[in-house]
């Protein structure tokens, strides 16, 4: 029994702020290795969101409630909140947030929120030319290698600084989205042959690697490490056959 | 008395990114102290309040930098929360605002840039994709102006009308310096309406700079970018 008091309900006695949507169906159309849905996969388990996954066959076969969705950039990951599409993962996350505040993915404080927000855009941005080196050969792998290691040096010195999570005591956007280290970056590198982030490396985010793979949310939701390296070795192939063919 | 709520911008005149957080604060009648920066010659502060990007514009708020313009905006609205509020109070809302925001900064303004930095061929190609997301715009756009009618007040300026202003408010002069027609009455008539609309606020009008100022720096860059393309 419960009823309706402004934004509040009483059920069985205990009081619980519902925003007015919260209750709706929700549904994410996502890819398995994409990073991008992934992170929202994660928020969504952070928050005791439940939800229906549609995986989507990229990027041939799209399916047509996809294309409905999010006509302008036809890509995934869309999350559709009561039959209302949200695109660009980092919009999600915010409206996730919003929506369902258990468990906040960003800070209170708004100086705290800026600096949340600075990095998990950063980090979103650099994403691809981080690990840009696994489709590269040759001097232009030396290259993006070293791309990638820059990149690595200011998010552990700039970004996490000396913090467990980028969130502080607790993961929050920023971690979710610097994530895709552990399913994207660390398979590649094992496919190339290289290492990032060892402990005489970058201290603190093979620190950070290790707590952020033991939370729970996170251990039982990632891809199937072989089955991620399957993939990319794939990719890497098909790459390599059709730009560089003396490689 | 007055460090308790000082605000510095440094900026650069002629950035749009600068501006549409200039026009921020002006719109929010936030008091600040502006600094010029010269991009050649960045200052100590600069480097040491943004030291991962070295860029303008940061805001900084007692004390406190912030940098990247969305950023700097989402958090002028959360500090400062009288009108004009710059994201709705409804999620949705809010998501699509971020939406297109995105939309305009990620493929409108990148797409802007590489038209002013080529030519031939490759211009022609940016160009044709420059009024095709243009179209995309004007399609998505309805949603928020949804009988037509464009009614924008010093009270209801958002971030998507900033972000739109600051990418082509000044459109008269990127078409003039590049010769080609961006902002068509007929083929984008609510993106048209849209940008009048802005401009035409007191607050706006004050802040753009000349159109003469705005077109030398707009040709320099295109000269600059050409004359190192071909090098």
């Amino acid at each position: 029994m419960y009823f309706l008091l402004k934004n509040k309900r009483i059920y069985k006695g205990h009081q619980i702020m519902i925003n007015h949507h919260s209750m709706d169906e929700v549904k994410l159309f996502g890819f398995w290795p994409s990073p991008f849905s992934r992170r929202v996969i994660w928020a969504l388990k952070l928050k005791g969101v439940n939800y229906e996954y549609i995986e989507e066959d990229l990027p041939y076969n799209k399916s047509d409630l996809l294309l409905q969705y999010n006509p302008v950039h036809k890509k995934i990951p869309v999350l559709v909140h009561g039959g209302k599409p949200i695109a660009e993962s980092l919009v999600i996350l915010e409206y996730i947030d919003e929506v369902w505040p258990q468990n906040p993915l960003l800070p209170k404080d708004s100086y705290e929120r800026s600096v949340a927000r600075f990095w998990a855009k950063f980090i979103d941005e650099k994403g691809p030319i981080m690990w840009e080196f696994y489709l590269k050969f040759g001097e232009e792998q030396e290259k993006a290698i070293n791309n990638s290691i820059e990149i690595l040096r200011t998010i552990e010195e700039h970004g996490l600084e000396d913090k467990k999570f980028f969130g502080g005591d607790k993961m929050g956007i920023t971690d979710l989205v610097f994530g895709l280290v552990i399913h994207i970056l660390v398979p590649m590198e094992e496919i190339v042959g290289v290492k990032f982030i060892k402990e005489e490396t970058f201290p603190r985010l093979h620190a950070w690697i290790k707590n952020f793979s033991e939370q729970p949310i996170i251990k039982d939701n990632v891809p199937d490490y072989s089955r991620v390296v399957d993939f990319f070795k794939r990719r890497r192939e098909t790459y390599r056959l059709s730009a560089h063919p003396n490689h | 008395m007055g460090e308790e709520n000082k605000v510095i911008l440094h900026g650069m005149w002629a950035s749009p990114f600068s501006k549409r957080v200039e026009l921020a604060l002006k719109l929010k009648g936030i008091p600040f102290e502006y600094v010029e920066e010269d991009l050649k010659n960045k200052s100590a502060e600069i480097l040491h309040y943004n030291p991962v990007h070295k860029k303008i514009p940061v805001l900084v708020h007692n004390g406190k930098p912030i940098a990247e313009s969305l950023v700097i905006l989402e958090y002028i609205d959360e500090t400062w929360k009288n009108n004009p509020r710059f994201l709705p109070q409804d999620p949705y809302k809010r998501a699509r605002v971020r939406f297109w925001t995105s939309f305009v900064q990620q493929h409108l303004f990148e797409t802007m840039f590489t038209v002013v930095k080529t030519d031939g061929e490759a211009q022609e190609k940016a160009v044709k994709e420059l009024l095709e997301k243009l179209q995309v715009l004007e399609e998505g756009i309805k949603e928020f102006f949804p009988d037509g009618n464009i009614c924008i007040d010093s009270n209801n300026v958002g971030l998507l009308d900033l972000v739109l202003l600051s990418v082509f408010g000044p459109y008269n002069v990127q078409e003039e310096v590049l010769g080609i027609k961006i902002i068509d009455m007929e083929k984008t008539p609510l993106v048209y309406s849209w940008l009048r609309a802005i401009n035409q606020l007191p607050l706006v009008k004050e802040s753009i700079p000349p159109h003469d100022k705005l077109a030398a720096v707009l040709k320099f860059m295109r000269e600059n970018a050409l004359k190192s393309s071909s090098a």
